[in-house]
């Protein structure tokens, strides 16, 4: 996905690329470019979403008793750090399209850092089902739980999870990326493709989770 | 053969073969074309690979027991020729290659949307092959291209590397896929209105929908696998209360609307091909575009006729034959439009009007042989036999590789800026056309009669039917060999050829060959649709109107 | 032999059963209809390419379309391909509901070989004999990978899927030997994987019950009971249920009286509608009983408590037809 991103960027600075008729006609195919990117990638999580519930139906119990191991609070703070980098990324976005560019360098840093926030209590939460031996498949050796289906909620747990946590770490990437390129000033109010690209994926990120914590630790 | 390229053709003055000098200048080009021109090499070089397991698979099926090799080396030699010729053959030839060279052109564009990321996914494309490439130097892949579980779990060969190489490559074909789509939308010339689309743009379109949508399931679907075998996960596997069948669903839900990435491009180049050598309209070109979409459509719905024995519901069996019944309409309603574009014509028998016959006589066999595989009862007797390679091979390689030779035939004076020699090329036509007949149409026999796939063995029954079609497959190497060579030499050494050999109406033939950088000097302003063929005259679509801009729109 | 001389020269496999004679008939309609279409399209464009050459004068008419035609070559396809469909979807039912009075033998795919488990306790490898005229159910299932079981002289194949039971049933016609492949990948020697289908006429199905050799069988593993070599206990197979009941200590919650211990009762348990935990019916089928072994926590029964512990690993393919015949038996 970066390299939409690259590929959009690498091509003008201010100035359109010589193959489109202007910056308008290039801006609205990288927006284009961008949806239909998103609309892949809810095809692939999409898939695994499929996949957990196919299995929850098949074993109910197992889910619903896995499922209290999550630790609600733990994953509710996160909710909320996450909505909250999205409001900082919007403010970010509009701060770069009005040119207050010292601003928009603040909301993206502030993105970036709730975003690693957002992974340091992932980490907690990881290490916490490391310790209790709440490990997919064969490497679950977790005693509480009876349910020998038990370890199957977790291979869902950690896939999806890790998938979303794998697209927070690109995400924190193409921020990095963005304060550098802000603070080359390349950004202003004729040009900022970028950021906002990098917003609506910040934003898909966002919308993923707020999907998976009811499905994984209300609903379970 | 980017020097040779280079000097061959410098007398045309500035093209993009010698815009710039260098092997730097083709790795990192951001050019559409050379793009395109770089995946049509490294495609045909797996080509040459698959085709050279096919060979070997041949051989050793010309007696029933063991010819020249252990069971355990047949069964890595089909699943790479199968994985090789989908994944890294068929899937990007007409789209990557051909597509990336001509869909810009077509549009009256400079360059697709995306340059970088064009070139990023040649890369990531390269980068999956070489992956799972690798694994023929370890302990190679013996589960067959679709990779069904539990097999795919337990056996020690290296299936994570062949796994993991078709996962990269498919990110290759969404992106390609996705900067499709925006070069359509976004950079037409003026005046190119979409009803005015030349159909193998409208070909193409569908396709890469279908690959943005599907290619990202079998991603997912891939990363299951693989997690299954690291961490046996248990989605997947009956031993830790998974379920294999689920397998199938999910991969078959990417891979039967990859059998439509196929061939949609190829129907593309025929509806090209057909009308410029008829001098005549296409007939019923709206029809044709809708097909292309009704075909994309139908492709979501029927992955289910994959699976009619292997234990899903008889409701579901029920609906996935009844849906499966639909995708004959749209495929019949193009190919009677190709043959109707002949008729009151006047007909060129060229090379590439001869491949595009060809491809309507095997694709027409391919086609009715799809109609007995959806057909419940029929199929339970006929999946998993010699019926189904049979098919899609009439399918895959009489469909796909015959179009892509008519489009190869056609395009080659735009790309090479030179002309093929015609004769040895009809000899190589007839060659391929008597082989690949010869090849697979005893298959149909030996699959009606019982003989399974996948069997390194077999009864020595169905030995005569074997021998006939390893037979075949030696006048198939031949003819692709010939083509391979003749090309090759004409790169070179080919007369010069003009900018419009053949007449066409389209852009890309509005332009010298090989093409300048830029694809055109000034803009193109479309007043035309593409098929305003004359017998003797053609009105290419920059034609200023005067009074009649006949057809549609 | 596998095409004896009934095999004739449409291509086909001999005709087993009458399944395999309605399967035929579609088979040989859709093979005249493709050729009429062939003919039409192939023979058309040929007849196009010759007489539209280019030619003296250099003409074409400039045709667009036809809506008429169009819409022809839309409807007429369309109606064909619903009725081979609804034709297709006949003889698909008739191939796969097995008449309720048909004889079940139990069919065990691995890697790389066919097992077969009668009701009386017989046990075969490679060659399953059956009565001529008698419709027979296989219930198959696998020890390790994806099978599938085809016999082209009968026209049915159903995949072998590890963890649960699929059946196909057969009314064999004709007499001797039909060739089995297995036709689902499965390893090295999936080419292997061949059985035999041995068709008896009533006499010698009688003296083959009794125990004793056939013409038709071949080599060693006739009747005489083997399972991985060794001999089984002449017992039938629901006796030998029985006492792995006893043996992995099922007993000690279930009873064959209808008595209800901590589990449910065995008895009149198998084709009964069972109420679940959550209020929802199930048939108990062979599939139901595998799987509460196998999954016990999968479907609870209503007033039970969900403290049976997993059999996944414990029950060989083989015992588990023996425990599903025993259950079944008790009525």
């Amino acid at each position: 996905m970066s390299d939409v991103h690259t590929a959009v960027a690498g091509e003008h600075t201010r100035h359109h690329a010589h193959h489109f008729e202007s910056a308008e006609a290039e801006f609205d195919a990288c927006k284009q470019g961008m949806w239909i990117f998103l609309v892949t990638e809810v095809l692939m999580i999409g898939g695994l979403f499929v996949g957990y519930t196919l299995f929850r139906g098949m074993n109910h119990d197992a889910f619903h008793e896995a499922h209290k191991m999550l630790n609600v609070k733990l994953g509710a703070t996160n909710t909320v750090v996450l909505i909250t980098s999205s409001v900082t990324m919007l403010l970010g976005v509009t701060s770069a399209q009005r040119g207050q560019r010292s601003k928009s360098m603040k909301y993206l840093i502030m993105t970036f850092l709730l975003a690693c926030c957002f992974l340091v209590v992932k980490y907690f939460e990881y290490s916490a089902k490391f310790h209790h031996g709440l490990l997919p498949g064969g490497n679950f050796t977790n005693e509480e739980l009876t349910n020998p289906r038990s370890s199957l909620f977790f291979s869902f747990y950690f896939l999806m999870t890790g998938v979303h946590a794998f697209h927070v770490v690109v995400g924190m990437g193409l921020m990095a990326w963005l304060m550098k390129r802000t603070a080359n000033k390349d950004f202003g109010p004729d040009y900022y493709t970028p950021v906002e690209l990098v917003g609506f994926y910040w934003h898909f990120v966002d919308l993923v989770w707020i999907y998976l914590f009811p499905l994984l630790y209300l609903v379970g | 053969m980017t020097s040779g390229h280079t000097t061959a053709v410098a007398a045309h003055g500035d093209n993009y073969l010698n815009h710039s000098k260098g092997i730097k200048s083709w790795l990192f080009t951001l050019d559409h074309k050379r793009i395109g021109v770089m995946y049509l090499f490294t495609v045909l070089s797996f080509f040459l690979l698959g085709g050279i397991f096919a060979l070997l698979i041949r051989l050793e099926l010309w007696g029933p027991g063991r010819n020249i090799m252990d069971a355990g080396t047949y069964n890595k030699f089909f699943t790479y020729h199968g994985a090789i010729m989908v994944f890294l053959v068929v899937i990007p030839l007409i789209p990557a290659a051909m597509g990336n060279f001509f869909i810009p052109m077509m549009l009256g564009a400079k360059d697709v949307a995306f340059p970088r990321l064009n070139l990023a996914s040649y890369y990531i494309f390269v980068i999956g092959a070489v992956f799972a490439l690798c694994a023929l130097f370890f302990r190679g892949a013996d589960t067959g291209w679709t990779f069904y579980t539990p097999y795919s779990i337990r056996t020690s060969t290296t299936v994570i590397l062949v796994v993991g190489g078709a996962f990269i490559a498919g990110f290759s074909s969404i992106l390609t896929g996705l900067n499709m789509i925006v070069t359509i939308h976004k950079l037409r010339a003026p005046g190119l209105s979409w009803t005015r689309l030349p159909l193998f743009v409208w070909a193409i379109y569908a396709t890469s929908i279908i690959q943005v949508l599907a290619t990202p399931v079998l991603a997912i679907t891939l990363v299951l696998l693989i997690c299954e075998r690291l961490f046996q996960i248990g989605i997947f596997d009956p031993k830790l209360g998974g379920d294999a069948v689920l397998f199938q669903h999910f991969f078959w839900f990417y891979s039967h609307p990859a059998v439509y990435i196929m061939i949609l491009p190829a129907m593309g180049i025929i509806s090209e091909v057909m009308p410029v050598f008829s001098r005549k309209p296409i007939f019923g070109y709206k029809a044709i575009a809708y097909a292309s979409f009704g075909i994309a459509l139908i492709a979501f719905i029927v992955w289910g006729h994959h699976m009619f024995v292997s234990g899903q519901s008889e409701l579901a069996n029920f609906v996935f034959s009844l849906l499966t019944m639909f995708v004959a309409i749209p495929t019949g309603v193009k190919v009677f439009s190709w043959v109707a574009t002949m008729y009151k014509g006047s007909i060129r028998f060229n090379v590439p009007m001869l491949y595009a016959l060809g491809f309507l006589e095997l694709f027409t066999i391919g086609g009715l042989t799809g109609v007995f595989l959806g057909t419940l009862a029929i199929d339970v007797h006929l999946t998993a036999t010699y019926f189904i390679v049979a098919h899609f091979h009439y399918v895959m390689v009489g469909g796909t590789m015959m179009a892509f030779l008519a489009g190869l035939h056609y395009w080659f004076p735009k790309m090479s800026g030179r002309m093929y020699p015609e004769k040895q090329a009809v000899w190589a036509f007839i060659c391929i056309i008597i082989g690949f007949n010869l090849t697979f149409f005893p298959q149909f026999i030996l699959g009606a009669e019982g003989m399974p796939r996948r069997y390194w063995a077999y009864l020595p029954e169905f030995t005569n039917l074997n021998r006939l079609s390893t037979i075949g497959s030696w006048f198939l190497a031949v003819g692709f060999g010939w083509t391979a060579v003749y090309l090759w030499k004409s790169m070179f050494k080919g007369p010069k050829a003009s900018a419009n050999p053949w007449e066409g109406n389209t852009l890309e033939w509005q332009t010298p060959s090989p093409p300048p950088f830029e694809n055109f000097t000034e803009t193109p302003i479309v007043t035309m649709w593409p098929y305003e063929y004359r017998a003797s005259k053609n009105y290419p679509m920059t034609t200023p109107v005067q009074g009649s801009g006949k057809g549609v729109q | 032999m596998f095409f004896n001389e009934a095999y004739a020269g449409n291509g086909l496999p001999i005709q087993g059963t009458d399944v395999a004679v309605m399967w035929d008939s579609l088979y040989n309609f859709l093979l005249w209809l493709s050729v009429f279409f062939f003919i039409l399209v192939v023979g058309g464009m040929i007849y196009l390419a010759v007489r539209y050459r280019k030619r003296e004068g250099d003409k074409s008419k400039y045709i667009t379309g036809n809506h008429l035609i169009e819409a022809i070559w839309t409807i007429v396809p369309t109606i064909l391909l619903l009725g081979i469909f609804a034709w297709g979807y006949q003889v698909y039912s008739k191939m796969v509901h097995a008449p309720s009075d048909a004889m079940e033998i139990r069919v065990i795919g691995k890697q790389w070989l066919w097992q077969f488990q009668y009701e009386d306790g017989k046990s075969t490898i490679g060659e399953l004999y059956v009565p001529i005229n008698k419709p027979v159910k296989l219930i198959m299932s696998s020890e390790d990978v994806l099978h599938s079981f085809f016999i082209p002289n009968f026209r049915v194949k159903q995949d072998v899927v590890p963890g649960m039971y699929s059946s196909v049933w057969f009314e064999a016609k004709v007499p001797g030997q039909h060739q089995v492949f297995c036709t689902e990948y499965c390893g090295f020697s999936h080419s292997g994987m061949l059985a035999k289908v041995i068709v008896l006429q009533p006499d010698e199905w009688a003296a083959w019950k009794k125990g004793k050799s056939v013409a038709g069988g071949i080599g060693t593993v006739g009747v005489s009971g083997t399972q991985g070599g060794a001999p089984l206990a002449a017992e039938s197979l629901p006796a030998q249920g029985k006492k792995l009941t006893e043996a992995k200590g099922c007993v000690a919650c279930h009873s064959d009286d209808g008595s209800t211990k901590i589990g449910p009762t065995y008895k009149g348990l198998f084709g009964s509608k069972v109420e679940l935990q959550d209020g929802s019916t199930v048939v108990a089928d062979e599939n139901y009983i595998r799987e509460s072994i196998m999954k016990p926590q999968a479907k609870v029964v209503k007033g039970f408590n969900p403290v049976m512990p997993t059999f996944q690993g414990l029950v060989s393919e083989s015992e588990m037809n023996a425990i599903v015949a025993y259950i079944k038996s008790l009525k």
